[in-house]
């Protein structure tokens, strides 16, 4: 049964607000019951910023998932410190270790660290890292349609999405590739 | 059915229109400033009007001055801007003028935050205006509801002859869900006799006042009003039920906290305590009916509110006496966790302090 509870945190400007619409939207197109919730406030480019996610077979209560996350995919450090105790156990926190260098301390989630910035430059644009980063967590969850996932990107992006769709989707299958190499195991507790 | 995803208050802004809106007055407030946003780009397209006003204060007059031409008009704030149009809410009860007043709250008192909140139930409820005046008051708890109760406001507006309120908060405001606009029918609207619209010479002028000083007339008047409020009290109370007939603790909670007691109550039902929830649609008129018909087997009544504890007045009023009704509350912007509501749910069934 779908129960996703993901939590998408980085710094303002990084995308992590519509890494998060992309992946509500295709929960949405692949039938499931999803909301999107951002926290807001006196935000600014440069300070954090996170958003709750959740996908479900069933109608969402608390769309807020700060608490009992089956996910984080985390894009900075600050967010790494603020929400590594916010996952469940047996869940999964995808680092962007272009930027995170600390090492995960929970021994009982799955780690998946993803050199997002790097894979994105790669691909033609930093910018695209969030998609990296998505494109890793699509990987694991296997609860997303590809096709679902690209017809979000045209919904939440409009008129942009056409020139900048090979982008992302080269962005994606970075992301989802990179999980097979970087995968570090979970150690015994 | 085309779903597409919103975010709560885009939802309400897109729903006024589709409900027939062509007036908007306000003054920006986080968090509801999607809505202003929203119409300002939208209510000019449809050849409506969107005017940011001075103030909260000359926004509801506004509100006052379109509707008493017999437009369909909104306004939309947050709690401290709320408070500042309560004289303005009043004139608009007194003299009937139909609108839509929208209050995405926030925590208070004072200026307080920005975060989401339930701490104006009273004033949604019980008014910060003078005299002896009721607004219906509409608590969505998703964001689909959000779309038919705006339209419903509208309509309940013109058909009573009075200003309805919509009883959001930053939670419900911000989120984004799937929303759909296919179904929305609207009803022709009953024809304005009373509107102002200017006599020409052809008919006596009618006015459109709220001062009487003659008491006797006076007392009429709100005899008057009080029959309105007696019909609308009688036909528009609305609430949900979720798993209450063989509960034993029955939740009560309104608009996005009642998403979270839902959490809470499924959570217990796994761990095999029975829990239930009764969220009312309407905050005026409160549903009692449900309270009133709680089976003996229900033993305790807890309200969740995002508030010290005001909606549980009137679950207490509804039960009478005849059942303990316990309270949880988080305020100032903190939102309670479905862990907490099933911690104080064992709590109480365990016989723990209430």
């Amino acid at each position: 049964m779908c129960n996703e509870r993901v939590l998408c945190a980085g710094f303002g400007g990084q995308g992590v607000m519509s890494l998060g619409q992309l992946l509500t939207y295709a929960g949405m197109l692949d039938g499931k019951h999803v909301t999107w919730m951002p926290s807001y406030g006196p935000e600014m480019r440069g300070g954090t910023a996170y958003c709750s996610v959740v996908v479900s077979d069933n109608p969402v209560g608390s769309p807020i998932v700060t608490t009992n996350a089956t996910c984080a995919i985390i894009l900075n450090l600050p967010s790494l410190e603020k929400f590594e105790k916010s996952v469940v156990s047996g869940g999964a926190i995808f680092v962007n270790s272009s930027l995170i260098q600390k090492k995960v301390n929970r021994k009982d989630v799955r780690v998946y660290a993803i050199p997002a910035n790097e894979l994105a430059a790669v691909c033609g644009n930093p910018k695209a890292a969030n998609m990296v980063m998505l494109g890793a967590y699509l990987a694991v969850s296997k609860e997303f349609s590809l096709e679902s996932v690209i017809e979000a990107f045209k919904k939440v992006f409009g008129e942009k999405a056409g020139r900048m769709l090979d982008l992302n989707i080269r962005a994606l299958k970075e992301g989802a590739a990179a999980v097979n190499a970087t995968i570090e195991l979970p150690k015994a507790a | 059915m085309t779903m597409t995803l919103m975010k709560g208050n885009e939802a309400l802004a897109l729903a006024a229109i589709r409900g027939g809106c062509t007036h908007f007055f306000g003054y920006p407030i986080t968090p509801q400033n999607e809505i202003p946003e929203f119409l300002a780009r939208e209510l000019p397209k449809i050849g409506g009007v969107f005017i940011q006003a001075e103030s909260e204060i000359g926004a509801v007059n506004m509100l006052y001055g379109a509707a008493a031409v017999g437009c369909r008009v909104m306004t939309s704030s947050s709690s401290p801007g709320l408070a500042l149009m309560q004289e303005g809410i009043s004139l608009l009860a007194a003299a009937e003028m139909p609108c839509v007043i929208v209050n995405v709250m926030r925590g208070g008192p004072g200026i307080g935050g920005i975060q989401p909140s339930q701490a104006d139930y009273f004033q949604m409820t019980r008014g910060g205006g003078n005299g002896d005046y009721r607004v219906p008051a509409l608590a969505p708890a998703t964001v689909q509801e959000s779309v038919s109760m705006m339209v419903q406001a509208f309509e309940m507006a013109d058909c009573y002859r009075t200003p309805v309120f919509i009883v959001s908060d930053g939670m419900l405001g911000q989120m984004m869900e799937p929303v759909e606009f296919d179904n929305i029918e609207l009803k022709e609207p009953p024809e304005k006799e009373w509107k102002l619209t200017g006599h020409g010479n052809v008919r006596k002028p009618k006015t459109i006042k709220t001062l009487m000083l003659d008491p006797a007339r006076l007392e009429a008047r709100n005899f008057e009003l009080q029959e309105k409020f007696q019909k609308i009290a009688a036909a528009e109370c609305s609430w949900e039920e979720y798993l209450i007939d063989d509960a034993v603790l029955v939740f009560t909670a309104y608009g996005s906290t009642a998403r979270i007691a839902r959490n809470a109550v499924d959570q217990l039902r796994e761990e095999g305590f029975a829990a239930g929830l009764i969220r009312p649609r309407t905050l005026w008129p409160f549903p009692d009916k449900p309270f009133q018909q709680l089976a003996s087997r229900c033993q305790t009544v807890l309200c969740v509110e995002m508030s010290c504890g005001q909606m549980v007045d009137d679950v207490r009023l509804a039960v009478n006496g005849k059942l303990p009704v316990a309270f949880y509350g988080r305020c100032g912007g903190m939102i309670p966790s479905p862990e907490e509501l099933v911690a104080k749910a064992k709590n109480i069934m365990k016989g723990g302090r209430q």
